[in-house]
């Protein structure tokens, strides 16, 4: 066991260190360089100018010497002439002089858009994000396996083949696509839901719901998070139903479950107590593993309903050719990705006894 | 300008598509009459669920293939006067001809039916090919992973979970940005996708006739000549002949997409050939003398197929998705295209107030997708049932 997680551990370690030596590499292209050189100091400098600016902050030299102190495996660059950038950790080596000082001493570099270290221009946005991605996987999680469920009890009967059907247009309907039949049928003032209810008197506001998210960055409610939940959710909803369908189908057609069948006992108990545990092994780690997709969703929804979060930035980044932003908001998902892998595995050994004492 | 009414909307939209309805209907009822003799394609026709997929799906195909005869107009063209038009606008332009926005104009008056069909094409030369080309290379990479395992699954398999365990968005904005597009990164990718697959079908054709010199000899050459023109045309634009041409932004988004898709792909192939290399044809095979290239693609490959063509059915869609969402940050093909990303989200932007820009080309993309799923699923139980 103790052997297994330590492999486990290199390979996530050797992960991390392919995917990062990859994003470096691509989001240091010789015309990103001079992209930014340009950006930084002036946009009408000639060529030459250019490349003085490059060698004067230090990026005329060798990716891997740059990726080394991105790592922090090599000291800093410091500059010895007068350079227009303070090299990478100036405010750290200021005080005391510390030679490395890269992504292992917890420092990602400086944001060119906003100005300030990366960690602390992600960090909020993460935070923010976290909270759409927290709902969505509820909505994800109980909707997707309580559908699953209720379809698998009777493979065949009428609830499993509606669920079936919902689950195939679930996923044959992108998450953006969602946002535009939600935002038209409960957003619209002039279309969908809101003019009725109006008319009714139902309503104060202009539409039920609200089409923009941004005011959910101050105040999360339910006017204004509940559209791009639903985007996600709805879009993922019917691969866990699917995926939690087949494992309980599966469970139903075991002998354990023929066994209390014919000792009498109700249905309801025999998919609580008998079915329920061991169909909710695989689903529960597929969920887990939903993670590098609800990371795409809600880089789109982000975008959609206006609302700045961690694929705001990431837009934002690539956009405006922020290469040490674009390069931390990479590693943290990556980083995000990889633990939940992990957590996933762990979870499938712990939910499942036949590995654990196998 | 006048609008015509809901009923006569849809009867011109019916007779603009009429030509495909018919083509449809001509190959439906061909495909009914020999259903027995189209294997697995056949089968799915039994089941409602089945029939209904294929026929999206041939309708979106038929769609792709005839779209400039189909359009009303060029997708490009800007009437002003017709900007936001609801659907069913009809104006009387100042040189007297009559133009018809069957599903309305966008918000630069551009008509939003002929460019939902042209996006089908877009969508098509794309999405498909894209697929295509992910499934040679994990086969390619997946077989001798899956049969040899050792060192060989190992290293490659590293570099599958990595490149999945890194979430897909991001990874297009690093492929699909302009720097890259401008750099070697694409070509050199794209070489590389080509280059897998050819050995692949190489070692297939040379272990099949073996036995057979001169044979072997002549398909070797053709097959060998048919990549070199294909990766000719398509990675560097230089096709003798001049007829595969890809514009270097079309080169990079195909290139990303398939790439995004082959380590998925190569984990199938991988898991099916682990599974499959302890069977008794496979055995036989062995006992036989037959060398590890021919199990692998006679003996082992046929027999997965299955979950194979049900995963390629699905990864289109998927596909199709992934291209729609690359519309949404303007990483697609051409600012001006109109595929179904694109004008999805230049129409978002007045969803509330004018809900049919956006809707149309959201339901095309809908109903393609649902359509392979729907095929998908049926062709899955129909593999179940053998």
């Amino acid at each position: 066991m103790i052997g297994f997680a330590l492999r486990r551990l290199g390979i996530l370690v050797l992960t991390m260190l392919f995917l990062a030596s990859m994003v470096f590499w691509l989001t240091n292209l010789p015309s990103s360089l001079k992209k930014m050189a340009k950006s930084e100091a002036s946009v009408r400098m000639s060529d030459a100018d250019v490349d003085l600016w490059l060698s004067q902050n230090g990026y005329d030299r060798p990716l891997t010497a740059r990726f080394g102190e991105w790592l922090g495996v090599l000291p800093a660059w410091q500059p010895e002439t007068e350079s227009t950038l303070p090299g990478r950790c100036a405010a750290v080596a200021a005080d005391g002089g510390q030679p490395f000082c890269g992504a292992l001493q917890g420092h990602l570099g400086r944001s060119t858009v906003f100005d300030m270290p990366v960690s602390d221009v992600i960090a909020p946005k993460l935070a923010a994000t976290g909270w759409l991605m927290l709902y969505s996987m509820l909505i994800l999680t109980l909707g997707g396996i309580g559908l699953g469920v209720v379809a698998g009890i009777r493979e065949g009967s009428a609830t499993d083949r509606i669920v079936s059907a919902l689950a195939i247009a679930s996923t044959a309907t992108p998450d953006y696509v969602w946002a535009v039949l939600l935002v038209v049928t409960f957003a619209s003032a002039t279309s969908g839901v809101s003019p009725i209810l109006r008319d009714w008197g139902l309503i104060d506001t202009p539409t039920l719901l609200l089409g923009t998210a941004t005011s959910a960055e101050t105040a999360i409610d339910f006017r204004n998070f509940t559209l791009p939940v639903l985007a996600i959710g709805l879009y993922g909803v019917g691969y866990i139903a699917s995926i939690t369908r087949a494992s309980m189908v599966e469970v139903m057609k075991a002998q354990y479950i023929r066994t209390a069948r014919l000792k009498g006992l109700g249905l309801g108990r025999i998919v609580l107590r008998h079915a329920l545990r061991n169909a909710l092994i695989v689903p529960v780690t597929v969920v887990m593993l939903q993670f590098p997709w609800l990371l795409n969703g809600v880089v789109i929804i982000e975008i959609i309903f206006n609302y700045k979060g961690f694929g705001w930035l990431v837009v934002q980044a690539a956009g405006n050719n922020d290469i040490e932003l674009l390069m931390g908001c990479a590693m943290v998902a990556a980083v995000i990705v990889l633990i939940t892998q992990l957590v996933s595995d762990i979870a499938y050994t712990l939910l499942n006894p036949r590995l654990r004492f196998g | 300008m006048t609008r015509l009414s809901l009923l006569q909307t849809i009867a011109a939209i019916l007779s603009q598509l009429g030509l495909v309805t018919a083509a449809l209907i001509v190959l439906l009822g061909a495909a009914m009459i020999f259903r027995r003799r189209l294997g697995i394609l056949g089968h799915t026709m039994t089941s409602p669920v089945g029939l209904i997929g294929l026929m999206l799906v041939l309708f979106w195909v038929l769609v792709g293939l005839m779209a400039p005869g189909l359009v009303v107009q060029d997708p490009l063209l800007q009437i002003t006067d017709m900007k936001n038009a609801l659907p069913g606008s009809r104006l009387t332009l100042p040189d007297g001809t009559t133009v018809t926005y069957l599903l309305g104009g966008d918000v630069l008056g551009r008509d939003v039916f002929s460019r939902a069909l042209a996006g089908a094409r877009e969508v098509l030369m794309i999405a498909p090919p894209a697929a295509a080309l992910a499934y040679m290379v994990g086969i390619a990479l997946g077989l001798p992973a899956g049969y040899f395992g050792g060192a060989f699954d190992a290293v490659v398999g590293f570099f599958a979970n990595a490149l999945l365990s890194f979430p897909v968005i991001l990874l297009f904005f690093l492929l699909v940005s302009p720097e890259v597009r401008d750099s070697a990164i694409p070509a050199g990718i794209a070489a590389v996708l080509f280059v897998l697959p050819t050995f692949f079908l190489l070692a297939a054709v040379n272990s099949r006739l073996f036995v057979a010199p001169t044979r072997r000899n002549w398909v070797l050459g053709l097959l060998l000549a048919f990549m070199a023109w294909l990766v000719a045309g398509v990675v560097f634009d230089a096709d003798p002949l001049g007829m595969v041409s890809l514009d270097p932004n079309i080169l990079n988004v195909f290139v990303a997409v398939a790439f995004i898709n082959a380590p998925t792909v190569f984990r199938i192939v991988r898991g099916a050939a682990m599974d499959l290399r302890a069977r008794d044809y496979v055995q036989a095979a062995l006992t036989r003398g037959e060398g590890p290239w021919y199990i692998m693609c006679w003996e082992i490959l046929p027999n997965a197929r299955g979950p194979l063509i049900v995963d390629f059915c699905l990864r289109i869609g998927y596909t199709t998705i992934l291209l729609g969402a690359l519309g949404f940050f303007g990483l697609a093909v051409s600012p001006e295209s109109p595929d179904w990303g694109s004008t999805i989200s230049e129409g978002r932007k007045l969803m509330a107030i004018f809900p049919h820009i956006a809707l149309a080309p959201a339901l095309c993309l809908v109903s393609f997708v649902l359509g392979l799923n729907l095929l998908a699923n049926a062709l899955r139980e129909e593999s179940l049932r053998d």
